[in-house]
């Protein structure tokens, strides 16, 4: 199935701002996050379709998902 | 700082100055004290241009010290914008400066007869007030230039442009930066109107001589601020995220959200959101020679904010600020961020606020005034408010009077005051803050962007309004005590995630002053201003009718999440009960 994947702030670096790419079907997002290298820790922040997930969620074809390290302003 | 300097600017013979103990007002600081001030000795019911109203400036308890962050300082008053109390803060160095200088606070009280400006000369050895019209009508950028060939480069300076000598009711007070930059403002309300009401062009801060303020145990006093220096710089928001790329971080998350407001607050996500980006800003400085990371203070370890260079490589404006590139870009349907620098300088060398000014150019195009995108249009119209223009008067004073003034529906102010950069719809703790705090729509004075967003302090589902009041009310205090302290507000995000470095705040406090206070203290203290605040409002004619949102955001849903803001009325109605 295909997932867009965008990444914010610091977890661009060495890697990309969004891309869509091939997953397996039922995929979590812990899985998704590790199959793109970037240490589970960095990750803060999930957003699918524009709501809060989880590392434990499963995505579905056609999802969007963007991942923020800690960020905060006002 | 253990006195308060009174200046009535209306005195037989010219202003007259008096000096005296803090009294009745011991023991408070910055928002503490203004609102303690207003409420008490303003006439809620006076015109706030009349000679009755007073421009109350204070520091916070901290500033002034050798602690981290104490640089933040509160101008209250009667605000012309909501017509209720105000507190309006800003960074900069004049808040250490004049903590130094020994005042609590400049209280510029009554009116003067004529039309002369003044200004204001400050240091060790006193208080020096002369008219001066040489000023008239000069921006921010110009009258800073020319204090400091009059009385050098040590000074802060606090002044108004054009916009507050017209008594605009968007009219800010700039604040220097350690640079004498006048980029840090206090923006929200029309404060600006009011100094310029009382003839009072600038104040020249000086405190050559002068000492840093001592703490009771200066060596308990070090240790708290060591402890509470490492907590903000090991925190992932104070310690990266805002260094790196300051304030405007927000877009991207915001707009994946789906809570970023776009044209006037019609959908919840811009297409051009990533090319006004933090992270599009912070590279494109770097670029050119600006800096990505800066302090608008000394003693700031967050230093969100920077340097924004033009093309050329030229000093164009300092960061702006995410909710500037919000209000003069998404919300306009504007992606340039040259463009929206130039208006950030614009709006800081006029003395404007740029939520207010960015929210009434986007409901001036809902109104067809100009297209949605027109960038070129929108600096137009902010000259047009530096010129006086009967045009640029109407968007000077703000985003109500301007949907009025053209026959808008789609109005987003509470109390008169412009929403800022968060759709209270898909976001709906941070609707509760805009339709419940005293100040008129204001994100400051509840973030709950934090916990609804950030998931910092816990999370709360932003798309339902379950958990929303509770909220709102808590953060809501924590502010109201956290502006009493001289401190910036973004501390929040390390105290509330890090036990440690809130009791760290606690003790810097405490070794300064030889206090015991506690947390349970701090909320007491929080509360007992925002009981002051809603007292005021509330004899100024105030009702529950104003803490509500405009019936738009219940009655149209707002995209990607096609959600309307349902919090009940009775439900605001129990904010502040406690």
């Amino acid at each position: 199935m295909r997932i867009t994947v965008k990444l914010f702030a610091t977890l661009r670096s060495g890697r990309f701002y969004t891309e869509t790419r091939e997953f397996s079907p039922g995929i979590t997002i812990g899985e998704v996050i590790k199959e793109l290298g970037i240490p589970e820790k960095e990750v803060t922040l999930i957003f699918v379709n524009g709501r809060h997930a989880d590392t434990h969620d499963t995505l579905t074809d056609g999802d969007t998902i963007g991942f923020f390290p800690p960020v905060g302003g006002g | 700082m253990d006195k308060i300097l009174r200046i009535n600017m209306g005195a037989e013979g010219g202003p007259k100055v008096t000096v005296a103990p803090f009294g009745d007002y011991a023991g408070l600081g910055g928002r503490g004290l203004t609102s303690a001030v207003v409420s008490k000795e303003v006439p809620p019911d006076c015109h706030p241009l009349s000679d009755a109203n007073k421009l109350v400036i204070a520091p916070g308890l901290l500033s002034g010290t050798a602690g981290s962050m104490t640089g933040r300082i509160s101008m209250g008053c009667k605000s012309p914008l909501t017509g209720g109390i105000k507190e309006s803060n800003a960074g900069g160095q004049p808040s250490q400066v004049l903590a130094r200088l020994g005042y609590g606070a400049i209280m510029l009280e009554g009116k003067p007869e004529g039309d002369d400006l003044y200004k204001i000369f400050i240091n060790k050895d006193g208080i020096r007030i002369t008219t001066d019209n040489s000023l008239r009508m000069l921006g921010n950028y110009d009258t800073v230039e020319k204090m400091k060939k009059e009385f050098g480069d040590k000074i802060a300076c606090i002044s108004i442009g054009p916009a507050g000598e017209m008594k605009l009711n968007a009219a800010s007070v700039a604040c220097t930066d350690a640079e004498l930059r006048p980029t840090r403002h206090a923006g929200r309300g029309g404060v600006g109107a009011v100094m310029g009401s009382k003839g009072v062009k600038v104040i020249v801060l000086d405190d050559t001589g002068v000492s840093m303020r001592q703490p009771k145990d200066p060596d308990k006093f070090r240790e708290a601020n060591k402890v509470f220096t490492e907590g903000l710089r090991k925190h992932g928001v104070t310690g990266e995220a805002l260094p790196a790329y300051g304030t405007n971080v927000l877009t991207n998350i915001l707009n994946e959200a789906g809570g970023y407001p776009t044209y006037n607050f019609k959908e919840g996500r811009f297409i051009g959101a990533s090319k006004i980006s933090g992270e599009t800003e912070a590279a494109l400085e770097t670029e050119r020679g600006g800096v990505p990371t800066h302090a608008c203070h000394r003693g700031c370890v967050i230093r969100c904010s920077g340097i924004y260079n033009d093309k050329d490589g030229h000093y164009l404006t300092k960061q702006p600020e995410y909710e500037t590139v919000w209000a003069h870009g998404g919300h306009c349907g504007i992606d340039d961020m040259d463009k929206i620098a130039m208006m950030d300088f614009l709006d800081d060398d006029i003395g404007l606020d740029t939520i207010e000014m960015g929210v009434a150019i986007g409901v001036a195009m809902e109104a067809g005034l100009l297209k949605f995108g027109d960038a070129d249009g929108a600096i137009n119209l902010i000259k047009e408010v530096g010129k006086g223009t009967p045009l640029g008067r109407i968007i000077g004073s703000g985003a109500a009077i301007t949907g009025r003034v053209f026959g808008v529906e789609r109005v987003p102010v509470v109390k008169g005051q412009a929403m800022p950069a968060y759709d209270p719809r898909a976001i709906q703790g941070i609707g509760v803050t805009y339709a419940t705090t005293p100040m008129g729509a204001d994100h400051t004075a509840g973030y709950a962007i934090a916990t609804n967003i950030l998931r910092v302090g816990g999370f709360v589902d932003p798309l339902k309004p379950e958990g929303q009041i509770d909220l709102s009310r808590n953060l809501q205090i924590a502010t109201a005590a956290i502006d009493s302290t001289g401190m910036c507000l973004f501390i929040a995000f390390a105290i509330m995630d890090q036990p440690e470095t809130f009791q760290a705040m606690l003790d810097l406090i405490n070794t300064f002053y030889g206090l015991s206070f506690t947390g349970d203290d701090v909320v007491d203290l929080g509360k007992k201003v925002l009981k002051m605040e809603r007292d005021f409002n509330m004899r100024a004619g105030f009702t529950k009718e104003q803490d509500r949102l405009p019936p738009f955001f219940k009655t149209q849903p707002v995209p990607p999440h096609n959600v309307t803001f349902q919090v009940k009325d009775e439900d605001l109605d129990k904010v502040f009960n406690w």
